[in-house]
Order: structure tokens, then C-alpha cells, then sequence
């Protein structure tokens, strides 16, 4: 049974399909049971600043961990337990707080199985919620999963629809690596169909969203639906252009990337990030390096400015990608 | 009381000033008026204006995400701070920075902060500033319980305790870190004790009494300014509001807040204090608040009426000579 449900919903869906598939499964982070881990207390939890995770300190009472204000030590915690036998999964409620304890995932859970020569695992999970569309300002709607997509031992997945969130969120969980689980604040409300049950979304794997023949729009996250858009608005010009979602940072689909690269001979990928040593960047080199007697134009990449985001309605606005911003771009590589 | 007459006049100016500004905020949001992520700081009126009534120019405050009753305690423009909130360029942000980042450096405001704890560090940074340019100046961060909790916090206190720094750090105990009482997450009943592990002086003070919180305020910052070191005060003081402007507040018994709001309100005792001592009758006080409302309603008309941002501000400022 396929039913709609909300990004944040599908989130709580698979959360809970997790605890109750696994008892080594926990969750912990900043009011994730919001008040409601409390005993004797007769209060609805908000479960999350989003509300995402409510309802499950209900039902896995031991296993929903509200944790002080500590990134540091939550996020240290959550690779210690990972290394000794649990699978946690830890929210760090905002991408931009990665400021405040980035060293448990740089240094601790990307490496340690390396360092130990293969004899550790560390089966973690950090869900975090990124990008802009808020008003949110400059440290809480950054997209920085550039970083952890740029650590080797690291996976970073980004789904853009109600259905992959919860097949990649349960893959992520179930993963022996640690995985960094993007959730796209500008779609956490957003509906789609998502079936009842369990099921995986493999990580390293690309979506080919719609077929096309002139031009190939390659979005994450967010910037999925605004390449959609574009296309549908291309395709009102004789422009036939096919959209690949990313889903997986890292490990990332180089293959499917290439492969629709050979069909149409023109890329333009969308980033809601900051363009250095991004995702767009990234993808443009493989494209140079390994597709370069596919191009028949040159590669563009259509970000954020090289900024911090801004609060103003209007500046954020001019801030992000837009299907009119694609559209620009393709009519400029096409020339 | 060693408070003058003008003095008492102008601390409860800047009270009163915070909460319609707050209870303005609350409005506006709700209209659909003004976006982004909102908190409010009704009901800790009484910390921010009785710290900063110890302050001189020069000295500086770091703030928290609730940070609109520091930048007015500690005299930022309220029509530019309003037109911040609107996002236009008439900002003191140039609408760039919005409530969660609001700061005027020039009034030693060294910014709200979305990043929680962060503020206490810098806080940190400009104590040893004022202490190696000599200055005379100290630097105050306020933070709640719930930044406590962070390393940032605790390595800030002993390096300022460890070098002797001119620095105060106001604990805003309001009982709450966003929707988790402190005592969940906090198995100290005192906050105020974390001092000791850093041999830094302490002190406690009843937050929601003006009185109580400039006296031992002023009491650190004489040590401070004599160069015997930075302390931890403590205030007990209560958030009247949800975390954030359309929280639900479901998480919390209404009893308790309305026992906190109708029993411990900051402005009503503060008025039954000085009315009490006859320095300041309650006309003079109904003057004040008919000019602090005037004051506000121009501020969000003036906002209302301002420019947005141009959009090339959208890469300006990224750095001093322009170019990133």
C-alpha cells in the first residue's frame, strides 16, 4: 500500500521501522523526544525542533535519548556506541552546528576502521537538516555536506523525496559505515507517495528522473524539483532535458553520471551550496575527466554565491538556485 | 538604594522597552509580517538591563539567540534593530544578519549568535582584548543553562579564570533548554557551582529582580575592572514564552508559567520597589511606557517604509577588501 505522507513523516516511518527491526537501534540528540523522555511527565514531546521524531520516545522509551546541548559529546558518544555494538542513529539538529563538533566524524568515526586495519566498524548514522528557504540566516541554512562528502570514510546521502528518505534512511541505518543523512529543510513538509513497510534505497546509486536528449540538469536534494521545473519549461522551447538526482554524495554514481553525460552532451549541475570545492565542482571535473569526448558545450554550474546566506526575504531569494537560473544557464551553453 | 532618580527612570526604560519590543515581535511574526527563526526574551528583562546598568562605553556583551533584550540593554538603536528584523537595509545588520544574528560592534554589542555556547568564547576573546590594550574595559557574555552543557563553555572558564581576564559570564537560568527542563539534562541544582572546578569567584542572583541582579553584577565587574579575575553569576529567571515564536508550548504546564508571570513579573516588582521608596511614582512610570510604545510603533512604520537590500549587498561584505 503506496499512501502520501510528508520528507519528515517518511523520516519518522523509517525511524521507527528501524527500532522495531533492531533493538540495537537508538536515537539520540538535542530534544528529539522533546521533554517527553521525562518520567511521570504529563506532556505532549515536540520530538525535535521539526517535529520529525515525534512519537517514537512513546513507543522505544529506553531507546530515545534526549541529550544536553553538546554536540560534541552527543556525536562522540553516538561513534563510541557505534564501535561497540549499537547502531545509533544521532541527529545534529542543524548541518551548520558540524562547526561545533566536526572532530567525532573527522577524525573518529571516518577513520577508526582504517587505522585499525579493518578490525572496527562503526554503523552510525547522523541525520541533520540542511540548506536554506527559511530566513533561517547564516548558521542555520548552510548546506555543508560538502564537507562530509570530502572525508574518505564518511558516506553522505541527500534524499530529494518522501519515498527515497525513507528507503536511504533505513539503507543508512542498516550501512556498517557511517552515513551523514541530509534532510533538506525546504522539503521536510513536502509530500509524495511513499509505500507502507520496509524497504532500501541502495546508497551510491543516482535516480534518473525524466528522460531527455539535449541536456542533462544533475540536481541533490532541494535542487531536484527546480531542475524538474526547468526541464518542464525547456521542454516549451524544443529543449528535451533529462534529470538525474543524485541522491548518494558519497559514494557518488560516476557511472550514471557519465552515462547520461553520453546521451545528451551537456551537463549543468545544481548545487544549493556554496560553489568552491562543492558537489557542482566535483561533478564538473569528473565530467572534464573522465567525459570529455561526450561535451559538446562546456560544463555550468549553477550554486550559491561564494556567500554566506543571508536573511533578508529578497537577498535570500536572489541567493538560491531557481529554474529560471537553469533555464538561463542552458540557453547559455547552448549558445 | 544608591541608584538616582534618572537611573531608575532609564532602567526601567530599557525593561519596558524590551517587552513591548518582544510582544511586538510575537504580533508580527504571527501576522505573517516577518519571517525567519524567532526567540523571544519576555520575562529576562531584569538580567540583561541590570547587568548592563554596570556597564560603561567601551565595554562589551556577547549574546545568544534570544539576544534583542542584551542589544537593548545595551543601548543599540531600536528602529534599526526593527528594521533588521524586517530584512530591510536600514538594518544595523544591513538585513543581512536577521534576530538570530543582530549585533551593532560599534555599541560593544558583539552579536546575538545561532550557534549555541558560542558567544562565550568570544566573550573570552574580548576580556583578554581589554586586558592586553588596557583598555579598562570588561567583556560580559550572557548564555543559558543549556549552553553550559558545551565544551566551549567550560574550556572559555578556565582559560578567563586561568589568566585573570576581565570577564563576566551570566548564566540565564530560565529552567528551560529549548523544550527540556534544565534538571533533565543538568544533574547540578546550581549552575553556579560549575565555577568552582576553575576556581573562578560565583554568585547567584534572583533574575527576575533588577535589584538583585545590578548588585552583584556590579560586584564582579568592580573585581573584574581591579583585575582579580572573571566570575560566574548565575540568574534565576524565567522564559514567559515559548522557545520560539509559534511554539505549541505543549511540553510545559501552563500553571507553572502563569505562577512565574503573575507572581515574579521583573517590570510589576521593579515598580512595587521604587514606587515603595518614593524615588519614582507610577505616573512617571505610564509616561515611560506611552513613550516607549511611541518609540516602537515609529520603529516598525519606519522599518515598514525602508528599502530592501540591493541585490549586490548579497556579496558585499564577504570579506574586507570585497573579493572572497
Amino acid at each position: 500500500m503506496t499512501r502520501t505522507l510528508s520528507f519528515g513523516q517518511a523520516v519518522n516511518e523509517a525511524l521507527r521501522i528501524a527500532m522495531e527491526t533492531d533493538p540495537d537501534v537508538i536515537l539520540l540528540g538535542e530534544d528529539v523526544a522533546g521533554g517527553g523522555a521525562r518520567q511521570g511527565a504529563d506532556v505532549d514531546e515536540m520530538g525535535g525542533v521539526l517535529g520529525t521524531t515525534r512519537g517514537l520516545v512513546k513507543a522505544f522509551p529506553d531507546r530515545v535519548l534526549d541529550t544536553p546541548i553538546s554536540e560534541m559529546g552527543l556525536l562522540g558518544t553516538a561513534v563510541g556506541a557505534a564501535l561497540t555494538g549499537l547502531r545509533p542513529v544521532a541527529e545534529l539538529m542543524f548541518i551548520d552546528f558540524l562547526g561545533t563538533c566536526l572532530d567525532p566524524l573527522l577524525n573518529q568515526a571516518a577513520k577508526l576502521r582504517y587505522m585499525f586495519g579493518g578490525k572496527a566498524r562503526v554503523p552510525l548514522t547522523v541525520r541533520t537538516v540542511t540548506g536554506a528557504g527559511m530566513q533561517a540566516a547564516a548558521q542555520h541554512s548552510q548546506s555543508l555536506y560538502w564537507i562530509t562528502a570530502g572525508i574518505p570514510g564518511l558516506k553522505t546521502v541527500i534524499p530529494a523525496t518522501p519515498y527515497d528518505a525513507k528507503g536511504l534512511l533505513l539503507a543508512a541505518i542498516r550501512d556498517d559505515d557511517p552515513v551523514v543523512f541530509c534532510e533538506p529543510k525546504s522539503l521536510l513538509f513536502a509530500p509524495g507517495e511513499v509505500p507502507e513497510g520496509d524497504y532500501e534505497v541502495p546508497i551510491g546509486k543516482a535516480r534518473l528522473v525524466r528522460e531527455g536528449h539535449d541536456v542533462s540538469l544533475i540536481g541533490m536534494g532541494a535542487t531536484v524539483r527546480m531542475c524538474e521545473q526547468a526541464a518542464e519549461e525547456l521542454e516549451k522551447e524544443g529543449v528535451s532535458a533529462e534529470v538525474l538526482d543524485l541522491r548518494s554524495l558519497a559514494p557518488l554514481d560516476e557511472a550514471a553520471i557519465l552515462a547520461t553525460l553520453e546521451k545528451t552532451g551537456s551537463v549543468v549541475v545544481v548545487d544549493e551550496a556554496t560553489p568552491r570545492c562543492g558537489i557542482a565542482s566535483d561533478v564538473a571535473a569528473l565530467c572534464v575527466d573522465r567525459g570529455f569526448d561526450f561535451l559538446n558545450a562546456p560544463v555550468r554550474r549553477v550554486t550559491a554565491p561564494h556567500a554566506p546566506v543571508p536573511f533578508s526575504k529578497p537577498l535570500e531569494d536572489a541567493y538560491m538556485p531557481s529554474a529560471a537560473k537553469i533555464v538561463a544557464a542552458v540557453r547559455e551553453v547552448r549558445g | 538604594m544608591q541608584l538616582t532618580r534618572p537611573e531608575l527612570l532609564d532602567a526601567y526604560r530599557r525593561m519596558r522597552m524590551i517587552r513591548a519590543f518582544e510582544l511586538k515581535l510575537a504580533e508580527l511574526v504571527t501576522a505573517g509580517k516577518m519571517g525567519g527563526f524567532m526567540h523571544l526574551y519576555a520575562g529576562e528583562e531584569a538580567v540583561a538591563v541590570g547587568v548592563c546598568q554596570q556597564l560603561r562605553e567601551g565595554d562589551f556583551v556577547a549574546s545568544t539567540h534570544r539576544g534583542h533584550g542584551h542589544c537593548i540593554a545595551k543601548g543599540v538603536d531600536v528602529a534599526a534593530m526593527m528594521a533588521e528584523l524586517f530584512g530591510r537595509a536600514t538594518g544595523c545588520c544591513k538585513g543581512k544578519g536577521g534576530s538570530m544574528h543582530i549585533a551593532d560592534v560599534d555599541k560593544g554589542m558583539l552579536g546575538a549568535n545561532g550557534i549555541v555556547g558560542a558567544g562565550i568564547p568570544l566573550t573570552t576573546g574580548a576580556a583578554l582584548s581589554a586586558k592586553l590594550r588596557r583598555t579598562g574595559g570588561v567583556a560580559v557574555a550572557f548564555f543559558g543553562d543549556g549552553a553550559t552543557n558545551q565544551g566551549a563553555f567550560h574550556e572559555s572558564l578556565n582559560m578567563a579564570a586561568n589568566w585573570k581576564l576581565p570577564a563576566l559570564y551570566v548564566v540565564e537560568n530560565n529552567g528551560w533548554g529549548e523544550f527540556t527542563p534544565t534538571e533533565f539534562v543538568i544533574p547540578v541544582k546550581d549552575i553556579a557551582v560549575r565555577a568552582g572546578s576553575y576556581a573562578m569567584a560565583s554568585a547567584i542572583a534572583d533574575g527576575m529582580d533588577f535589584f538583585d541582579v545590578y548588585e552583584r553584577a556590579g560586584e564582579a565587574i568592580a573585581r573584574a575592572r581591579a583585575g582579580e579575575g572573571p566570575t560566574l553569576l548565575e540568574c534565576k529567571t524565567y522564559r514567559f514564552m515559548g522557545h520560539f515564536v509559534g511554539d505549541p508550548l505543549k511540553y510545559r504546564a501552563k500553571e507553572e508559567a502563569e505562577r512565574w508571570i503573575q507572581t515574579r513579573d521583573p517590570l510589576e516588582r521593579f515598580e512595587g520597589r521604587v514606587r515603595e521608596a518614593g524615588l519614582v511614582s507610577s505616573d512617571d512610570l505610564r509616561t515611560l511606557d506611552e513613550a516607549v510604545d511611541e518609540e516602537i510603533a515609529a520603529a516598525v512604520a519606519a522599518a515598514e517604509a525602508a528599502p530592501w537590500p540591493d541585490p549586490a549587498e548579497l556579496t558585499s561584505d564577504v570579506t574586507v577588501g570585497g573579493a572572497a
